[in-house]
C-alpha cells in the first residue's frame, strides 16, 4: 500500500517547491557583496596572457562595469549585443571577467560578435568567480570609482533591464562623486 | 466584429467542455445513460468552437488587424502570409488556443474510434478529457484571452520574432503539442480504467494505437525543434539541454516506457498498475512542461511571459489534476496488481530493465532541470545545471539500455528461449564489433573509448532490429505491430550513429573570409568570392557567396545571409547548409571586416543527418504498428459478430 502512496506524496513535495518558486524571480540573487568593496584578484588578460587585470585596474575614479561571461553561456549570448551597443555609445567602461571557459573560444567570440571589454580577465579555475559571489553567468557588476560593489545583475541584460536598473544608478553614483 | 466572434466561441466552447466533464461522469455513476449520452455531442460541439475560435484568430492575422493585442505582439504589415498563419501560435496566448483545438481534436477522434468500448468506459474517457479542456479553457479565457483589444489600435504590429520566422518553427509547435496533448488520451484511459477499479487486455489494446500515435507526434516535433535549433540559431549544436527542451524530452522518454510496458500488459497481463502509474506520468510531466515554459519558474533560452498570476493558474490546475489522479491511482490501484511471474530471460525482464532505465534516465533529467528552483526554494543558493552533467546523466542509463534492446528484442514472452539467446545473436553481436569499431577508425584516423562504443552500440542496435524482420530469425509471423517496432528501433540505431559520429568527429573555425582567399577545414576549401546586398519581405539582408570545393574539385555554392528585420532591428544570421549523408557543412556570416572581407564560421558536422533520419524511421515505425490489423479486428468483430475468425489469432501474435 505505502508504496503507492509514494507518487502522490513525491508530486505534492514538489508542488511545494514549485509554489514557493513562483513568487521568487529566478534572476534575483542578493548579494551580501552590495555596498562592500569588491574583492581583490590578479588575472592574466585574454587578448594578451603576458599583461594581467586586477581590481586596481578597475578602480578610475568612475563607474565601470564587470561583466561575467562565458561562450557556453546561452545567455550571455543573448545579452552581447546589448554590451557592444553600451561600449560603442561610451556610456560606461566595461570589464569583463572570461569564467571557466576555452581560452580559443573566447577569442573567437569576440573576434565575431565584437568586442565591448575594455579588458578582459580570464578567471580559468572560477577561484575568483567564487569571491564575487558568482552563481551563474552571465552577471554583471556595477562598481563605483573606489571599486565598491554598488549593485549586481544576474541574467542578460537587455534595453529593459538597462534602462530601468543600471542607467538611474550609473547617473546617481555620478552625481554623488561631483 | 471577427475577433469578439472568436471569444464567444471560445466561451461556448468552455461551457459545451464543462458538460463534457460533468454529465458524462456523473452519468457513469448514477447508471444514467442520457448524461452518459451527452459526451459525445458535446465534445463534438466543443472542437466547432474552438475551431471558430481559431480560425477567428488566423483571421485577425491574416487580415492585419491589428486592434487585437495579441496580433499587434506579433504580427506586421510587412509579415509574409505564410508567417502570418504561423504567428497564431507565434506566443503564450495563441499557442494555449492551438493547445485547446488538438486537444478537441484528440478527444472527437477518441469519441469517434471508441465504438468497441463499453459506453461506460467511454464516458469515463471522455469526461476526464473534458476536465483537461475545461482546465485550459479557461486557464485562456481567464489569463491570457487572444482576443483582447488594443484601444487606439497601433498602426502596425511589432512583427513576429525574426528567429521564429522560419519554415520548420511553423510546424514544430503543433506537432509538439499534437504528442504533448495526445497524452492526455492515454492519461484519460487509465483515469477511466482506475475508476472502473478494473484493467485488461482489452483496455491495454485501446490504449496503445493512442499512446504511439501522441508519442510519434512528440518524437517529430522534438525532431523539428532541434533540426530548427541547428540550423537557424547557427552554433551548430542540435541539443543544448534547455529547460523548455528538457520539458518535452521528460514526457517523451516516460512516453516511450509507457509504449513498452503496454505490450506488456496487453500481452501477458503483468506491470498494469505501472502502466497505469506511466499513462499519469506521461501526462503529468506534459503539464510540467506547460507550467515551466509559461511560468518562467526557470531561466531559457526560450524565456516566454514571467506573468505570475498565469503561472498561479497552471501550478493550481496542475495540482488538482495530478494530485487527484495520483491519489485515485494510490487508492486503486493496490487491487489491481497482477500476480503472474514470468522467467529471468523472458522478453517481461527486457522490457522491466527497458522501464527501470528509462524512467531512471527520466529522474536524471527532472533532477537536472529542477535542481536550480530546489536550490533556491530552500535558500542553499542559485546555481545553473548544465550540459556537462546532463550528458553523463543520460548516458549513464543509454549504454546499458542500447545494449538490452537488442537482446530484448530476441527473446520469447513467458519463458527462457528454447535457443539460447547468445546463440541466435553471436553473429549480429560480432558484425556490429566488426563494422563498429573499424568504422570510426577508418574514416577519421583516431577514436576514443566512447566514440567506439557508440559506434558499436549503434550498429548492434540496427543489426539486431533488421534481423527480426528476416524469416527465422524473427517471429514466424510478422504483424505491422511488430515491422513497426523493429522499423523503430532501427531508427534509434541510426539516431546513435549520427549523435556518435557528429559528437565525436565536428570541426569548426572561425576566419577572416577575405574574396579570393580559400580557407580550409576537414579538407574542404571555402573560398568567399563577393557579398551583395538582398531584400527580403521584411527583411534587408547581406548575402555571401561562398565556393566549396574538395581536391581542386567543385562541391558546392552555399550563400549565407546576415539579415536585420525592419522592425525587430537585431541582426540575425541565416546560416547556409551543405547537405549531404556523409556530411553536412555550415557557414555563417559574423562581422565585416573591411575590404569586402568577412569574419566566418565554417562547420563540419558528419553523419548530423542521421540524428533526424533516425526520429523519422522512430515515428514511421510508430505508424507502421498503429496500422495493425488488431486494432482495427476487435472494432470490426464489434459491428460484424460473425466474421471473428482470425482475430484472436492476430490479437494473440507476437508484437
Amino acid at each position: 500500500m505505502w508504496r503507492y502512496l509514494a507518487a502522490p506524496a513525491l508530486f505534492i513535495v514538489l508542488l511545494g517547491f514549485f509554489l514557493v518558486g513562483l513568487f521568487r524571480d529566478p534572476t534575483l540573487v542578493p548579494s551580501p557583496l552590495i555596498n562592500q568593496p569588491a574583492p581583490q584578484f590578479e588575472l592574466p588578460q585574454l587578448l594578451d596572457p603576458e599583461r594581467t587585470l586586477a581590481l586596481s585596474d578597475l578602480a578610475t575614479g568612475e563607474p565601470v562595469l564587470l561583466n561575467v561571461w562565458a561562450t557556453w553561456c546561452v545567455g550571455c549570448r543573448q545579452e552581447h549585443g546589448m554590451l557592444v551597443d553600451i561600449s560603442r555609445s561610451g556610456e560606461i567602461p566595461i570589464f569583463g571577467l572570461n569564467w571557466k571557459d576555452d581560452r580559443t573560444a573566447a577569442l573567437r567570440w569576440l573576434e565575431r560578435l565584437g568586442d565591448p571589454y575594455v579588458a578582459v580577465a580570464v578567471d580559468d579555475d572560477g577561484r575568483v568567480a567564487i569571491d564575487w559571489g558568482v552563481y551563474g553567468s552571465p552577471e554583471t557588476f556595477l562598481l563605483d570609482g573606489q571599486g565598491i560593489i554598488r549593485y549586481k545583475h544576474i541574467g542578460p541584460i537587455d534595453q529593459a533591464v538597462w534602462e530601468r536598473e543600471f542607467r538611474p544608478r550609473i547617473a546617481q553614483l555620478r552625481q554623488g562623486d561631483s | 466584429m471577427v475577433p469578439e466572434l472568436g471569444q464567444v466561441a471560445l466561451v461556448l466552447a468552455l461551457i459545451l467542455a464543462v458538460v463534457q466533464s460533468v454529465a458524462p461522469l456523473w452519468g457513469s455513476y448514477t447508471g444514467n445513460r442520457v448524461l452518459m449520452s451527452l459526451a459525445k455531442p458535446a465534445v463534438t460541439g466543443q472542437l466547432v468552437f474552438a475551431a471558430v475560435a481559431f480560425g477567428a484568430l488566423t483571421y485577425a492575422f491574416v487580415t492585419h488587424d491589428f486592434s487585437v493585442a495579441f496580433v499587434a505582439g506579433h504580427s506586421n504589415s510587412e509579415l509574409p502570409m505564410f508567417y502570418r498563419f504561423g504567428a497564431v501560435w507565434g506566443g503564450h496566448e495563441g499557442s494555449l488556443l492551438l493547445w485547446i483545438l488538438v486537444l478537441a481534436i484528440w478527444s472527437v477522434l477518441v469519441a469517434v474510434f471508441s465504438r468497441q468500448m463499453p459506453e461506460r468506459f467511454v464516458a469515463r474517457v471522455l469526461g476526464v478529457l473534458g476536465v483537461v479542456a475545461v482546465g485550459f479553457l479557461s486557464f485562456t479565457l481567464f489569463t491570457s484571452n487572444p482576443f483582447d483589444r488594443l484601444i487606439p489600435a497601433p498602426v502596425d504590429g511589432q512583427d513576429l520574432n525574426p528567429i521564429l520566422q522560419d519554415p520548420a518553427l511553423m510546424f514544430h509547435p503543433p506537432l509538439l503539442y499534437i504528442g504533448y496533448v495526445g497524452f492526455a488520451v492515454a492519461f484519460a484511459f487509465a483515469i477511466a480504467a482506475l475508476l472502473e477499479g478494473r484493467i485488461d487486455a482489452a483496455w491495454a489494446r485501446w490504449t496503445r494505437p493512442w499512446t504511439t500515435a501522441a508519442w510519434l507526434f512528440l518524437t517529430l516535433g522534438i525532431s523539428l525543434g532541434s533540426w530548427w535549433a541547428y540550423y537557424e540559431l547557427g552554433w551548430g549544436g542540435w541539443w543544448f539541454w534547455d529547460p523548455v527542451e528538457n520539458a518535452s524530452f521528460l514526457p517523451w522518454l516516460v512516453g516511450t516506457a509507457l509504449i513498452h510496458s503496454l505490450a506488456v500488459t496487453e500481452k501477458r497481463g503483468l506491470f498494469k498498475s505501472w502502466t497505469l502509474l506511466l499513462a499519469i506520468s506521461a501526462f503529468s510531466l506534459s503539464l510540467l512542461g506547460t507550467f515551466l515554459v509559461r511560468s518562467g519558474i526557470l531561466v531559457s533560452v526560450h524565456a516566454f511571459a514571467a506573468d505570475p498570476s498565469r503561472g498561479m493558474y497552471i501550478l493550481a490546475f496542475m495540482g488538482i489534476v495530478v494530485t487527484v489522479a495520483l491519489a485515485l491511482y494510490a487508492w486503486r490501484a493496490p487491487s489491481m496488481a497482477s500476480d503472474a511471474g514470468f522467467k529471468p530471460l523472458s522478453r517481461e525482464t527486457f522490457l522491466l530493465a527497458n522501464n527501470i532505465l528509462l524512467v531512471i534516465a527520466t529522474l536524471l533529467i527532472l533532477l537536472g532541470t529542477l535542481y536550480p528552483l530546489f536550490m533556491d526554494a530552500l535558500n542553499l543558493g542559485k546555481i545553473s545545471v548544465g550540459p556537462p552533467y546532463f550528458d553523463l546523466a543520460f548516458m549513464i542509463p543509454m549504454f546499458p539500455l542500447m545494449l538490452l534492446i537488442g537482446i530484448g528484442l530476441h527473446t520469447m514472452w513467458r519463458q527462457t528461449p528454447s535457443t539460447p539467446v547468445w546463440r541466435k545473436l553471436r553473429i549480429p553481436a560480432l558484425a556490429a564489433l566488426v563494422i563498429g569499431i573499424p568504422m570510426p577508425l577508418f574514416f577519421y584516423g583516431t577514436a576514443g573509448a566512447l566514440t567506439v562504443l557508440g559506434s558499436i552500440l549503434a550498429f548492434w542496435v540496427m543489426i539486431t532490429a533488421v534481423i527480426d524482420l528476416l524469416p527465422r530469425v524473427g517471429p514466424a509471423r510478422l504483424t505491422r505491430s511488430h515491422i513497426g517496432m523493429c522499423v523503430a528501433h532501427f531508427g534509434l540505431g541510426v539516431l546513435i550513429l549520427g549523435v556518435t559520429f557528429v559528437s565525436s568527429y565536428d570541426l569548426e573555425v572561425d576566419r577572416a573570409g577575405i574574396p579570393g582567399q580559400p580557407v580550409d577545414l576537414a579538407g574542404y576549401e571555402f573560398t568567399l568570392l563577393g557579398t551583395r546586398g538582398v531584400q527580403g519581405p521584411n527583411f534587408d539582408a547581406i548575402e555571401a557567396e561562398i565556393e566549396v570545393s574538395r581536391d581542386g574539385e567543385f562541391v558546392t555554392t552555399l550563400y549565407p545571409q546576415k539579415r536585420v528585420y525592419r522592425v525587430q532591428r537585431d541582426p540575425i544570421t541565416q546560416t547556409a547548409i551543405g547537405g549531404g549523408w556523409r556530411r553536412e557543412l555550415l557557414v555563417s556570416m559574423g562581422e565585416p571586416l573591411g575590404d569586402g572581407a568577412w569574419s566566418l564560421r565554417i562547420q563540419y558536422k558528419p553523419l548530423v543527418r542521421y540524428i533526424w533520419l533516425g526520429t523519422i524511421f522512430m515515428a514511421l515505425g510508430g505508424v507502421i504498428a498503429i496500422s495493425d490489423r488488431r486494432y482495427r479486428l476487435a472494432r470490426r468483430r464489434e459491428t460484424e459478430p460473425a466474421t471473428t475468425g482470425s482475430a484472436p489469432a492476430a490479437a494473440g501474435g507476437q508484437g
